[in-house]
């Protein structure tokens, strides 16, 4: 067998997965510390939880674009995830682009009607 | 081939109905599947987290329609059943959240070990579904 190791080791076309493997980390990471950033707003309010307090929370103009770097986040986050699950569980390769192409229209559907939302507060 | 790689067990085809009940996971294994499964669920349910997203902030009007889905129901589907569903999606957060927390501080190797795994899987059980009992409840209204 060929020698696949130390300065020998193949590494054309792929990057072993890193890349993505980190991208899913920063952006959980971010995603977390938004969590943190709307439960800190709604828990240190005053008067009673409605709309206004509610959507007041999303209009102000910094809050829309760190819930769309947010949003981007997510969706990115989403795509390394599921398709970790279709290379796990489906082998045929045809059925797997399939369900992967159906990953990223849903994906990028979701996102764009998010962020739709968010710029007509 | 040697000797010994002739004796190594081989685990192939396993079936779900025969095999998996007998499995005895370990409890980092249940919250590594319950992980991919909570994720699995919420990127099924994106349109209708977002919808909710869409109808709470966009108007006073559309806000009455949010609470209304959880009060009386939207189209066939009466409000107990979107509360289950809004709870089902609190539950996929709330754990994902916290073993997604787990794996990046173990990821930046803090306390890799099989004691550690076992520990924090559990500590990780005990707080999603004790916060997801807690918040069912305010949900359907027990206090």
């Amino acid at each position: 067998m060929s020698v696949n190791y130390g300065s020998k080791r193949i590494v054309t076309g792929a990057h072993y997965g890193l890349r993505d493997w980190l991208a899913q980390r920063v952006t959980g990471a971010l995603m977390a510390l938004f969590t943190a950033a709307i439960l800190v707003q709604v828990l240190f309010s005053r008067g009673e939880i409605g709309y206004d307090l509610w959507a007041g929370i999303f209009s102000a103009q910094w809050m829309k674009a760190l819930t769309f770097a947010i949003v981007v986040a997510l969706v990115y986050h989403v795509w390394v995830g599921m398709r970790d699950i279709w290379m796990d569980y489906v082998k045929p390769v045809g059925l797997r682009l399939v369900l992967q192409i159906f990953t990223i229209v849903w994906l990028l559907a979701c996102g764009g009607w998010a962020v739709q939302v968010l710029w007509r507060l | 081939m040697t000797e010994l790689a002739k004796k190594r067990p081989e685990f192939r085809n396993i079936n779900a109905l025969k095999d998996l009940p007998t499995y005895r996971l370990p409890a980092a294994g249940i919250v590594s599947i319950l992980h991919r499964i909570s994720g699995f669920i919420m990127f099924l349910m994106l349109p209708l987290i977002i919808w909710l997203f869409d109808t709470s902030v966009s108007s006073e009007y559309s806000f009455a329609r949010f609470k209304a889905a959880f009060n009386i129901g939207l189209g066939v589907f009466p409000g107990w059943f979107i509360k289950l569903v809004a709870l089902g999606l609190i539950w996929a957060y709330l754990h994902h959240l916290i073993a997604g927390m787990r794996h990046v501080y173990m990821d930046v190797h803090h306390a890799v070990s099989k004691e550690f795994g076992r520990s924090s899987a559990i500590v990780t059980l005990v707080i999603s579904i004790g916060l997801t009992v807690v918040l069912g409840a305010k949900l359907f209204g027990l206090y």
